[in-house]
């Protein structure tokens, strides 16, 4: 039928045999997830909602709360929660940044349709999951009609081949892509291919969830055996229903990515389309802060290599690390497996859960003039705090090997 | 909304971002308060400026970032409309149902200047520089958007229909 994974999708959940770009379909959306800061200001009570077990909340912005505003919001929440009956709330304690918690809760399944205020929710993808972030009356209209509508985009295909090499993530993979083909505004992006299997799942979300860094609609993965792996550890008793692109799906460019060929890759200040270089051109730049979290890369794979390359190391003199655990249980797992202990005794700050310092709203924003390098999700021009300090972008492995040496440094030279 | 727009046109560049709009440390504030600090490091003191009726208009990827309502801040300032070369796909979608139209015009900041008049026809997708100048159109928002701005956004949909008691204050604050 010649369809692409996000068009096959878009097509069940709306009851179509076939779509196409430039088509509008209006679909029931199978998970829609509420975050803390709607419930901050101005919530309008509901009457009624579609259905609370498609519903989930999940307290990850400002938590715990660092106003009394955002304490507010919580008090709303939980009353809320309680009165429609909304069994997924993850209150504090048990939260995580909203994308961490829906893959460790499996709330984002093969061929589902997700909808999540925040516009990282692209993230899903990585499951198989048709995932965008909508703005907050949006979600707030499908909490009530359990419905939204979408115009199908035409789609990328990013045709991976090769092996992933050691100590390059997929930060580094997105990095490449940003850098070398800029945005893909009001255009889907779908990743597969043989190179496909040597990319760990962690490092497809983040791949997923950077889709929304050059403008990407939706970005879809393939749900291959490791993907599936991944679900039934956390669902198994879910019947998945894995959806793959027709043999004839019809794209609006095909790039082939060599995935053996990669190195570390640093964006520049501002954004990353067009503005990704190897780390060797910028290993001149010094940096005040190092930051290593969100949903982006707060995961327990990125706190291990963090761990690995500060081992017996410590973060250079006038520099700050601050590492941000996606979860509580990445933090706990973090903590029995002596991760935090490594970074701590290395000089890290190791916060709460949090979206916190990644959108400049608390712990660890910059002044003026400073400079940071970050494995979080977007370096626009303020994103951190002062518009007038400078975010550079990495993985967490660049971010942790620069913080040791104070300037940005190729993470293969240390752990060589 | 109205179908016909006249206002001045604030001409901007291309992949202005949301944080540029609403950054973090306003999502701290009251919405008015936010609201005076649109394009506060790209253009500081433009909220001073800006007049009810006046339309944005920006170039290529406009929005790109995140969800945060920039729509209510811009309301809130009377911007009429927003007009861009292309828009990204969550913004323009968070503006219609924060009910500020949003109409893609591609050739738009080459035809027209800043601070210049313009009119601005949301169902054609035209807008005409004055005195007198070349109209330059896009492609017309669908019908049913054109339904939710008319409508004024999604809320007042939602109060028609029940799902909301009487209050037409916007679902929420912000996100990341």
């Amino acid at each position: 039928m010649s369809m692409t994974i996000i068009e096959k999708i878009l097509a069940r959940a709306s009851g179509q045999q076939h779509v196409a770009p430039g088509d509008v379909v209006v679909c029931e959306v199978d998970m829609t997830v509420l975050i803390d800061l709607q419930f901050a200001t101005k919530w309008p009570p509901p009457r009624r909602i579609a259905d609370p077990d498609r519903l989930a909340i999940v307290m990850d912005h400002a938590v715990p709360a660092p106003s009394i505003a955002d304490a507010d919001g919580g008090v709303v929440a939980r009353a809320f929660a309680q009165e429609f009956g909304v069994e997924r709330f993850f209150d504090v304690g048990r939260h995580g940044i909203c994308h961490q918690v829906i893959a460790e809760n499996a709330l984002a399944r093969p061929g589902e349709i997700l909808a999540c205020t925040d516009s990282h929710t692209c993230a899903a993808g990585a499951y198989n999951t048709a995932a965008r972030g909508l703005g907050p009356v949006e979600i707030y209209s499908i909490m009530c009609t359990g419905q939204t509508w979408f115009q199908v985009a035409p789609t990328i295909r990013y045709e991976l081949v090769g092996t992933l090499p050691e100590l390059i993530s997929g930060k580094d993979v997105f990095l490449h892509i940003a850098g070398t083909y800029g945005d893909a505004t009001n255009h889907s992006l779908e990743l597969g291919g043989e190179g496909l299997a040597t990319i760990p799942m962690n490092d497809r979300r983040t791949i997923a969830t950077q889709g929304a860094e050059i403008s990407a609609d939706f970005t879809t993965f393939p749900a291959d055996e490791r993907c599936l792996a991944f679900l039934a550890e956390r669902a198994p008793q879910a019947d998945l229903e894995p959806v793959d692109p027709d043999p004839d799906a019809r794209y609006a460019d095909v790039r082939e990515v060599d995935l053996s060929a990669l190195e570390p890759y640093v964006a520049r200040p501002g954004g990353v389309a067009d503005n990704a270089h190897p780390v060797s051109e910028l290993e001149s730049v010094a940096v005040n802060q190092c930051f290593i979290g969100s949903c982006a890369n707060g995961q327990l794979e990125d706190l291990a290599i963090a761990a690995s390359v500060l081992d017996g190391r410590r973060v250079a003199d006038g520099v700050r690390l601050i590492v941000t655990p996606a979860s509580q249980a990445v933090y706990a797992e973090a903590l029995r497996r002596g991760y935090l202990e490594t970074l701590a005794d290395a000089g890290a700050v190791i916060t709460n859960s949090t979206c916190g310092a990644c959108f400049g709203y608390h712990m660890g924003l910059l002044g003026a003039g400073e400079v940071c390098l970050t494995a979080s999700t977007r370096n626009f021009r303020g994103r951190m705090g002062s518009p007038d300090a400078e975010i550079y972008m990495g993985s967490p492995a660049t971010v942790a090997a620069s913080a040791v040496a104070g300037r940005i440094t190729d993470p293969r030279g240390v752990l060589a | 909304m109205s179908g016909v727009i006249e206002g001045r046109a604030w001409v901007f560049g291309n992949s202005v971002d949301t944080d540029n709009m609403y950054p973090g440390y306003a999502m701290k504030l009251p919405v008015e308060e936010a609201a005076r600090h649109v394009f506060y490091a790209l253009r500081p003191g433009w909220t001073e400026q800006v007049r009810p009726g006046d339309v944005v208009v920006a170039g290529r990827n406009f929005g790109i970032g995140s969800s945060r309502p920039v729509a209510e801040l811009f309301r809130l300032l009377g911007v009429a409309a927003l007009v861009a070369e292309e828009f990204n796909s969550l913004f323009l979608r968070n503006s219609i149902n924060y009910g500020l139209p949003a109409v893609t015009i591609p050739g738009v900041t080459a035809a027209v200047t800043d601070g210049q008049d313009v009119t601005l026809d949301i169902a054609d997708a035209t807008l005409t520089p004055l005195p007198g100048g070349q109209p330059v159109a896009g492609s017309p928002l669908p019908g049913f958007v054109l339904d939710i701005l008319a409508q004024g956004g999604l809320m007042p949909k939602l109060v028609a229909d029940g799902y909301v008691a009487g209050a037409t204050g916007a679902a929420g604050h912000p996100a990341g």
